[in-house]
């Protein structure tokens, strides 16, 4: 036995014995992960987080989150004798006084921008393979939270340098708590301590920004992954790939290598980022005063949607017995965007009440053998898609030539029209794909090769595709639709019979499928 | 059972694939010198983000192609740390894909229901230990229980009560009076009305009260008004809100009446000012009526004449109050 075995063995002996780790980590460290480019998504958005944390803190010891006005003396001429916030000058004195100072700002943002999309695809990814399934519905419901929460920790921070864009940018956040029915100016004035900017507004989303949020974050992602930990992740169908085992690479050595090597990557990569690419230059935008602004003001990507929604909104604002109802605010900022979490928090849940499948799903779909889910999925994701693009219409307007009215009315129209063309065309797109891939199993792959024959005909040969490929291609269930019987046997209407019939109807939808092939249907092609 | 006959069948996990450095010696050196590459890269790059911190001045630029000018320090020390980090990871990942066992392994799942047994020992656990603290029977303790949990969780809503002043009719008010001076922003000079020419716009504030040396941003975030001059001819206003012009020049609040943003586009042709937060846009003939965009309400026109000395000033307070709609604000 070595030395270097001799002292691994007296560590792990007097860890053991005062833990008793020794049987948890036997059985974890041989843990098994399946392997898929997709599953790296949500690896990214945690790397991303450890990464804000480290950048986070560093800017922490310099940030002096106060809107304290101080008068500018540093080195970035344009600005020297300006009066602004103690809070703007100290990230303009991150920016250029402090050694590696703007490489952090720039990684910390670069990372929060990499963090919400990871966030958003690695969402994307369990949606449209189905992995919020039973028993997977509370990480589905932690996730959205992370979402939410993440949007809301990212507009905290990019408020924080209290620059021109970053400020009107809460004066948007303040109007939109003021229209809030009844109580909206006396919420935004115990928010912002009296009158809009007021003074306080900086220190407290500071808090918020630095502690509470992160340590929310904390908690979350921890349970997050110990469910994921525990639960066992789920696979894609293949060969030898079943609902009662996971196949795949144990932890040590293959996935600590490869996690944490890809750990190193994302650090990289957003380091790269923020070597090279500048992001949010706050000194060109000059300190905040509410008299002021920028054209072309936009939020940071995760945000652009809802001002999106925002810009779209009709002009209603009705006074109701002498009091004001902002519905141009409240529609686009409050009931939509409330209307669209609670319903993506919902949907594991709706969805089972559709099919009345109360089983545990390990094994993931293939989004074509289930149409109306990755319809939906479409149908949600053209919204936002087009609420995103009248987010950025004046920028939009500007590098095309276009006329902003335009883009506004075509968001106004497109945001109701083609999401439903969406959902649509994206089912029929399933059910041929579908039907493509029992061709595919049927009659087999086309070759191209031409074949004359002997009458003349001429014909493409197809060949039999391999049993894994025709595994993969048939593995999947097909369920039919719910029987709901309208009356009992008495023929008596059942109560609830509305909700029961919707149900039915939705369970019809939901399960609209074309057949996948059997081994009798192989065998009537072979007589052929 | 019939369909799961007929179904077609599982072939089972593909056999393993031995990789060329699993089969060959050489291979499997040249993998681990590549690997070693790799981390020694990491390691140079680590060199470089140490030599740009403490040898490359703050100072410095450097032309580079298609990005042109970039602060050398702030650049080498990104570049050295982004390849310092990005080495390993692609060191470890090589390692892992080349040289590492990878022999796919099968684990078993369980299903997480717990036997019945077990469920049956937790209810009746459960529900031994509510009887035994008498949750059922004792019921005086469970309604002052529940009334003492519901009005301590009251506590912290009445702490935050003290984070602001309520707003009081404040949201109404702004510095604007009868006679204050319209002065510019920034420089502070009160404006005669042949100051500005036809077409012309100008940012401005109320004059400093006497004895007040400094604005605030909360005063500025209700005081800001625009001013434009037009044409007397070219207003389409009745007669009450012409006389709230003078000599075709009209002063609007700045503050957006859709979310408050700074209503800073004028487009001279058109005579529309556009807000460019959520593209407002106001028909400055037509004291400032929405024309497009989500604002429900014409940004607030404030009445101007000038002084004795030839001044403009305000003619009375806004009538309305200005900025973002608020509940209160018609009442």
């Amino acid at each position: 036995m070595s030395a270097r075995e001799r002292i691994a063995g007296n560590v792990a002996n007097y860890v053991d014995e005062r833990t008793g780790a020794a049987a948890w980590m036997k059985k974890n460290l041989q843990k098994v992960f399946p392997d898929h480019w997709s599953f790296m998504l949500g690896e990214i958005a945690l790397y991303s987080f450890i990464i804000l944390l480290l950048s986070g803190t560093f800017l922490t010891f310099w940030f002096d989150p106060s809107m304290r006005e101080v008068v500018y003396e540093g080195s970035y001429e344009p600005l020297n004798g300006l009066k602004m916030s103690a809070a703007y000058a100290s990230t303009l004195d991150i920016s250029f006084e402090v050694r590696g100072g703007l490489l952090m700002r720039q990684i910390h943002h670069w990372a929060a921008l990499i963090f919400m999309a990871a966030i958003v695809v690695h969402l994307l990814r369990v949606y449209f393979t189905g992995a919020f399934r039973k028993p997977r519905e509370f990480n589905w419901i932690i996730g959205i939270g992370l979402l939410t929460l993440g949007i809301v920790e990212g507009f905290l921070g990019y408020s924080l340098p209290d620059d021109l864009l970053s400020g009107t940018g809460i004066r948007i956040a303040e109007a939109i708590i003021q229209a809030i029915p009844v109580v909206g100016s006396y919420l935004a004035y115990f928010a912002f301590g009296g009158a809009f900017p007021g003074e306080v507004f900086i220190p407290r989303i500071y808090t918020v920004h630095i502690l509470l949020l992160p340590g929310i974050f904390l908690a979350l992602i921890t349970v997050h992954l110990m469910l994921v930990w525990y639960q066992k992740h789920t696979q894609y169908p293949g060969p030898g790939r079943t609902e009662k085992n996971v196949v795949g690479y144990p932890l040590l050595p293959i996935y600590m290598a490869k996690a944490g090597g890809f750990f190193f990557i994302v650090f990289g990569v957003t380091a790269l980022l923020g070597a090279v690419a500048s992001i949010n230059p706050i000194w060109l935008y000059g300190p905040y005063t509410p008299g002021q602004i920028s054209a072309g003001s936009q939020p940071d990507w995760y945000m652009g949607w809802l001002d999106g929604l925002v810009r779209m909104a009709p002009p209603i604002e009705p006074v109701i017995f002498g009091y004001t109802l902002s519905l141009n605010i409240l529609i686009p900022g409050l009931i939509i965007p409330g209307i669209l979490f609670t319903g993506m928090a919902l949907y594991p849940f709706i969805e089972q009440w559709i099919t009345g499948d109360k089983r545990e799903h390990h094994l993931l779909d293939r989004p074509r053998n289930v149409p109306n889910r990755t319809a939906l999925g479409v149908m949600s994701l053209t919204f936002m898609l087009i609420a995103l693009i009248n987010g950025g219409n004046d920028i939009i307007a500007t590098h095309f030539d276009l006329s902003i009215n335009q883009i506004m009315w075509f968001s106004r129209i497109g945001i109701i029209v083609l999401p439903p063309i969406a959902f649509i065309v994206t089912k029929r797109i399933c059910l041929s794909l579908q039907r493509a891939d029992r061709e595919l199993v049927l009659h087999g792959r086309e070759t191209g090769r031409l074949v004359m024959m002997p009458s003349g005909e001429f014909v493409e040969v197809h060949e039999p595709i391999s049993p894994e490929k025709a595994w993969l291609l048939t593995q999947h269930e097909q369920n039919a639709p719910l029987e709901l019987a309208d009356s009992d046997a008495r023929g008596v209407r059942r109560p609830g019979l509305l909700k029961s019939k919707l149900r039915k109807r939705l369970s019809v939808a939901h399960a609209e499928q074309v057949a996948k092939p059997t081994v009798a249907d192989l065998k009537e092609i072979e007589h052929h | 059972m019939s369909k799961e006959i007929e179904a077609i069948q599982d072939p089972g996990l593909p056999a393993h694939k031995l990789r060329q450095t699993d089969i060959d010696p050489k291979a499997a050196d040249r993998a681990e010198r590549q690997v070693a590459i790799l981390f020694l890269l990491s390691a140079l790059s680590t060199v470089l983000f140490i030599f740009s911190y403490f040898f490359i001045s703050t100072e410095t630029f450097i032309f580079i192609p298609l990005m042109g000018e970039q602060n050398a320090h702030q650049l080498f020390l990104g570049l050295g740390l982004a390849f310092s980090l990005l080495f390993i990871g692609l060191g470890a990942v090589h390692w892992a894909k080349t040289l590492m066992p990878d022999h796919e392994v099968i684990a078993h799942r369980h299903e997480f229901r717990s036997p019945d047994s077990d469920r049956e020992d937790f209810i009746k656990v459960a529900k031994e230990g509510a009887a035994a603290a008498g949750l059922g029977r004792r019921s005086l303790i469970k309604r002052s229980m529940g009334l003492a949990l519901g009005l301590v969780g009251l506590s912290p809503i009445f702490l935050l009560r003290d984070l602001g002043p309520t707003p009081g009719d404040e949201l109404k008010k702004t510095s604007w009076k009868a006679g204050t001076r319209l002065v510019t922003d920034p420089g502070d000079r009160p404006i005669r009305p042949e100051d500005l020419e036809v077409g012309a716009v100008a940012q401005t504030l109320p004059e400093l009260a006497p004895g007040k040396d400094h604005r605030t941003l909360n005063d500025i975030g209700k005081d800001a008004v625009l001013l434009i001059r037009l044409r007397p001819e070219e207003f389409n206003l009745d007669a009450e809100r012409l006389s709230w012009t003078y000599q075709g020049i009209i002063a609007f609040s700045k503050i957006c009446s859709h979310m408050g943003c700074a209503v800073a586009l004028y487009e001279q042709q058109t005579k529309h000012l556009l807000c460019p937060c959520h593209q407002s846009t106001f028909d400055v003939t037509r004291a400032a009526k929405v024309i497009f965009g989500p604002a429900a309400r014409p940004l607030p026109q404030l009445a101007i004449t000038v002084d004795g000395e030839g001044y403009l000033v305000a003619q009375a307070p806004f009538n309305e109050p200005v900025g973002p709609s608020f509940w209160e604000r018609s009442a």
